[in-house]
């Protein structure tokens, strides 16, 4: 799935990236915790999130993740998107709530980036 | 940067900001940009990007202030930050997975769910945590740069 279909799955708005529309998105993960992000979300993942504050753009940009969607018609500030246009790091904002944005994507053959935290464990 | 003639082959401090959360990941920023310039591989500057950035979030949620010092040796990666703030009462407890004294403004930022310290050990190879509350904690990482 590419960003430009993940952006219409979801309805979603470019707020950051308008020029990745055609990336190749592989996986994802979504949490609200970005501390279980740092723990368990894959390098070059795409991340659903309801926080939107510049720490989700730092987390993103540790973690080397692909992009990040605001669910539940969450809109970012304006510290979050100039970090993430200095960063380059892709937001997009979509007003589903984060059980039907993952829903839709997951219908579409968008699978997480692990499946278990256990599994996770193992593999390091 | 500073150049070392001894076994030091990298040396830089860094400095940290208490409650400064518009700036809040900057350090890790630098000290990640630094390790891949210097050619550590993904998986370590994937770990010590983690294991900073958690350390530095701790450094703005808890403290007043805060020192990174970075070293890079022929074979491992030291960061310790050094912080003035209130301290941590019982280390066993803070690292253990969900034990948290955060506030919800903390927890409201995406923090604070007492992952931080057990997701520094995750992703070092040694950890040692000092204390003394009232006054800071030290945190020192190491992650072997030669496995």
């Amino acid at each position: 799935m590419t960003f430009a279909e993940m952006k219409d799955i979801l309805n979603a708005e470019v707020v950051v990236g308008h020029d990745c529309m055609d990336v190749e998105i592989r996986d994802a993960f979504a949490a609200d915790l970005l501390s279980d992000v740092l723990a368990f979300a894959k390098e070059g993942t795409l991340l659903l999130t309801g926080i939107t504050n510049p720490q989700v753009v730092r987390t993103a940009e540790m973690l080397e993740l692909l992009g990040i969607v605001f669910v539940r018609g969450k809109k970012p500030d304006e510290d979050t998107i100039k970090l993430a246009q200095i960063k380059k790091v892709p937001l997009l904002c979509t007003h589903y709530i984060m059980f039907e944005a993952c829903g839709r994507l997951f219908r579409n053959g968008l699978v997480g980036c692990i499946e278990r935290v256990d599994d996770a464990a193992k593999t390091g | 940067m500073q150049q070392k003639q001894d076994e030091s082959l990298l040396e830089q401090d860094f400095t940290v900001q208490g409650g400064d959360f518009i700036h809040a990941g900057e350090v890790s920023s630098r000290i990640k940009s630094i390790l891949k310039e210097v050619g550590m591989s993904h998986e370590i500057v994937r770990r010590a990007s983690i294991a900073t950035y958690e350390a530095e979030m701790n450094i703005v949620c808890y403290a007043k202030r805060g020192v990174f010092h970075l070293a890079i040796t022929p074979d491992r990666l030291t960061v310790i930050a050094e912080d003035e703030g209130q301290g941590i009462e019982n280390i066993a407890l803070a690292m253990q997975e969900g034990y948290s004294t955060s506030s919800s403004a903390i927890k409201e930022m995406g923090f604070g769910a007492g992952m931080g310290l057990p997701n520094i050990k995750r992703n070092t190879d040694e950890l040692l945590i000092s204390s003394v509350v009232g006054e800071g904690t030290r945190v020192a990482m190491v992650i072997f740069t030669q496995r």
